[in-house]
């Protein structure tokens, strides 16, 4: 076969290739929307789940998966921040620097379970809380930090070096304009990163599964006291997440519908992710105008 | 220009006049930088020394464990802690699924640079972003319900396969590898292949000869890569490859993974048991690879220098 | 050579120019060299810069004397493995010394960039970022220094009427002056300006240039440029850089009509760089 055939042949696969990836896409979607929305409804969000019976909802699960996201994101973000901060603008060139990015590049790629390994045995036995959700927090700190660490650094190694030479030269600490001059600027892409980052988390399972544990006490929704055994801001309590809920009621449950109620939780998961890739896109482009549309 | 406060006392530096929000703003920064580095070490030593426990305390053999097929820990009288089949299921499920979505990923990322520069790249990001987006759980969730039904009524066995679990961790590893490939091949220099082209050679031979050959370690990293991820994959596997303790003989035979095993049984184990520290130590293996596949990873990186 | 001594401040100079009367130094440079790691980048140069004058560094690309500029401010500081020698002395102390507080000096040597760098705030908050740093917090003093720093630097006409629109709003040259003026604003000694229209269309570097020569009457000026024709407008001396030695540093006038040294008069020439 002459090279002209050999090339459009090529072509052709190439193209098959992308139609592949989208079309696996597209029936992924659609599967999940198809199958899972019909489930979604207010009562399917507000009933407590059950272990055995039909009719099952998923709010407290819903709940515990915002919950733990949000106490992730309040430990992972100043200290991604902070971390951040000192590898755009603080470190040196030298062994300390690559050793603290080595430690950065193992925590991003371990495996999450190895890291509800290491959360069950530090956060659950080791400190004798048993499943809590800030262990889980504390477990998908782990993994979250280093993916904050490296969304500040590189959003701050963006912004260009005349602003900072600007405002040292005017006689302003290194601190001071980080803190006022840099971090503004750079706020933007930290903030895309962030919530592309939530989106991660909150369908995040493995690591969950033995540290924030696969049950949730009786909440009492009116009870605000973080201190409350029934309240569900206490961060001591086990809390099964979305994600965790349906991994064990297709392994281990009992329920006679479970594929409705995997399939309305898979719809809330995935479409919570879409959202939060939404929003991050939508900010980054208002970003992109309103910097472009000034210049 | 009034001077009322001489040169020495406004330029030198002082107690007073160095400023303490520096002081406190670099340390925080260097706090957090410790706290990396802590993590990083507390894992290694912890995971590390609780794997060893049924070594040292337990007394099972590290040969035996590594090496024999024959996975029966609550056997009272004689139990037998051979982890290979699960070994072997890691790998064999990891390998499978590479060679599924490497081509598949590789032909998108050059869809995207070469084939249709200006708007494949449009098309496929935003596809790419959202399979990425899609948690683990709901993977293996319609591996469950739809691939494994599937499998076992058109093509054989259980359903609950190798082949199953292959498909799965391919799809969840493509875009890894497409996302890294398309930066690979993004990055080649123009004149690469201008050069090619002004020789008279068609797209497809500018690729095969010139541009794949010249993104190859970053390719290979991609796949890597790709591999780390599928390698410690739990749930979405756990879902559709049967858990069972015997190493497969096809690929339609249902099989387990390190991961799959911990996840199903850590659960119901006691803490200290035997069994359960058996669990461990398979996690260790679990560390041991992640570190195994960075070092690879570097290396690979270290060669693309060259 | 002509040997004039000061009763009054008792300094001391030697002049081998025909300078008529005394000019006091704001800046006395003594065998400066700067390193960039194991690279010598300045190799060695003395010189004193007068008080209230425009003092003009030129020379080729890679000459030095950006380097030397930014030495004089420590905006070197900034560049790892960069080190200086020798003594830049500033109101009697030498002002490279580890010993000396660089965010004060900063407030009495201030710069202008080549590239307009204006903060992405309004004009009003790029002139009060640093003032606020510096502890005015009074909105009345702030207001009036704001107004002060924008008439000194030609700019108050344009923008009074929209202060509180974002900088970046401004034409270039409109940037550049709103970076004069908030140099201005923290009341420097002296004002070290690199390549401050290089980027501005020719206009603009007409009126920016019509600035320094206004500001020298209450500010010791000192710039880089590559435009020599700039240099022979606006400045008082010049001094001619090249691969890091100070080759000649005189009068303006006399660099341009009547180099001494022949290097010089190949560069003023055109015959290199």
């Amino acid at each position: 076969m002459n090279s002209k055939t050999a090339d459009r042949l090529a072509t052709g696969v190439f193209i098959a290739i992308a139609i592949i990836i989208i079309s696996i896409l597209v029936g992924l979607f659609s599967f999940i929307l198809i199958n899972g929305l019909k489930h979604v409804s207010l009562h399917f969000l507000t009933t407590p789940s059950s272990n055995v019976m039909a009719g099952g909802g998923i709010r407290d699960q819903l709940f515990n998966s915002f919950y733990v996201l949000i106490i992730t994101m309040l430990i992972t973000i100043p200290l991604g921040l902070g971390g951040g901060i000192y590898m755009a603008e603080y470190a040196k060139p030298g062994k300390v620097t690559d050793t603290i990015r080595s430690c950065i590049e193992v925590l991003a790629s371990l495996p999450s379970i190895v890291i509800g390994m290491f959360g069950l045995l530090m956060f659950v036995n080791l400190t004798g809380w048993g499943y809590t959700i800030l262990g889980g927090a504390l477990a998908l700190t782990v993994f979250n930090l280093p993916v904050l660490v490296r969304v500040s650094e590189d959003a701050i190694r963006a912004v260009p070096r005349d602003l900072k030479e600007a405002s040292l030269a005017l006689g302003i600490t290194h601190w001071h304009t980080i803190k006022t001059v840099i971090l503004p600027s750079a706020f933007p892409s930290i903030l895309t990163g962030a919530i592309l980052a939530a989106g991660r988390v909150f369908g995040e399972a493995a690591a969950l599964l033995f540290t924030a544990g696969l049950s949730t006490p009786r909440l009492d929704y009116t009870n605000w006291n973080p201190f409350s055994d029934q309240s569900p801001l206490n961060i001591f309590r086990p809390a099964e997440t979305l994600a965790v809920h349906i991994w064990s009621v297709n392994t281990q449950g009992l329920i006679p519908d479970v594929e409705e109620v995997s399939n309305g939780s898979a719809a809330v998961l995935v479409l919570s992710v879409l959202l939060c890739n939404l929003l991050a896109r939508w900010i980054g482009s208002m970003i992109h105008k309103k910097i472009t549309a000034t210049k | 220009m009034e001077k009322i406060v001489p040169a020495k006392e406004r330029l030198l530096k002082s107690e007073k006049n160095w400023m303490d929000g520096e002081v406190r703003g670099k340390f925080l920064v260097i706090l957090c930088a410790v706290i990396m580095i802590s993590a990083t070490i507390a894992i290694t030593i912890f995971l590390g020394t609780k794997g060893l426990q049924s070594f040292i305390k337990n007394g099972v053999s590290l040969i035996e464990f590594l090496t024999s097929t024959k996975w029966n820990p609550t056997n009272q009288a004689n139990p037998e802690y051979g982890v290979l089949p699960f070994i072997f299921g890691s790998f064999a499920v990891t390998f499978l699924a590479a060679l599924v979505a490497a081509p598949l990923g590789i032909g998108g990322a050059i869809f995207m640079t070469e084939i249709a520069p200006s708007w494949g790249r449009k098309m496929l990001q935003p596809v790419i972003e959202l399979l990425v987006g899609i948690p683990s759980v709901v993977y293996g969730f319609i591996g469950l319900t739809v691939l494994v039904p599937f499998v076992r009524e058109h093509v054989g066995g259980l359903g609950f396969s190798l082949l199953s679990g292959m498909i799965v961790l391919s799809i969840m590893i493509l875009p890894t590898i497409t996302t890294i490939a398309t930066d690979a091949m993004s990055s080649l220099p123009k004149s690469l292949r201008e050069g090619s082209y002004a020789l008279g050679a068609t797209r497809w031979q500018t690729i095969r000869k010139v541009l794949i050959p010249a993104a190859l370690p970053t390719l290979l990293t991609a796949v890597v890569l790709g591999m780390a991820r599928a390698f410690g994959e739990a749930l979405a596997v756990q879902m559709v490859i049967g858990n069972v303790r015997d190493i497969p003989s096809s690929l339609l035979d249902a099989s387990a993974t390190l991961t799959t095993i911990i996840t199903l049984n850590m659960g119901h184990t006691t803490y200290g048991s035997v069994e359960n520290n058996t669990l461990w130590s398979m996690g260790l293996i679990l560390l041991v690879m992640s570190f195994g596949f960075i070092l690879l990873i570097r290396y690979l990186s270290s060669r693309r220098k060259m | 050579m002509i040997t004039l001594s000061l009763e009054k401040e008792s300094i001391e100079q030697t002049f081998e120019t025909t300078v008529p009367f005394q000019m006091e130094n704001i800046l006395k440079v003594n065998s400066l060299e700067i390193f960039y790691g194991e690279k010598r980048a300045v190799n060695g140069i003395s010189m004193d810069i007068e008080k209230n004058s425009v003092t003009a560094l030129i020379g080729p690309s890679g000459c030095g004397k950006s380097t030397f500029l930014r030495s004089i401010n420590r905006m070197n500081d900034l560049i790892p493995g960069a080190r200086a020698e020798g003594e830049i002395l500033y109101e009697g102390l030498n002002i490279l010394s580890q010993q000396i507080n660089v965010v004060a000096l900063r407030k009495e040597i201030g710069m202008v960039f080549q590239k307009p760098n204006p903060f992405p705030k309004s004009i009003y908050e790029n002139i009060t970022h640093a003032l606020k740093f510096s502890g005015i917090k009074k909105k009345s003093l702030l207001d009036d220094i704001v107004q002060e720093s924008l008439e000194k630097a030609a700019l108050w006409d344009e923008v009074k009427d929209r202060l509180h629109k974002s900088a970046l709003s401004l034409s270039g040259g409109q940037q550049q002056r709103l970076c004069i003026a908030r140099t201005i604003a923290m009341k420097p000694a002296v004002m070290l300006l690199d390549e401050p229209s290089s980027a501005l269309d020719p206009i603009s570097n007409a009126k920016v240039e019509e600035l320094i020569v206004e500001l020298k009457k209450d500010y010791s000026i000192i710039i880089v440029t590559h435009n020599m024709q700039q240099a022979s407008r606006i400045s008082d001396k010049t001094a001619f850089f090249l691969n890091g030695d100070l080759i000649e540093y005189d009068l303006t006038e006399k660099i341009f009509t009547n180099p001494s040294v022949k290097k010089t008069e190949e560069y003023i020439s055109g015959r290199f760089g």
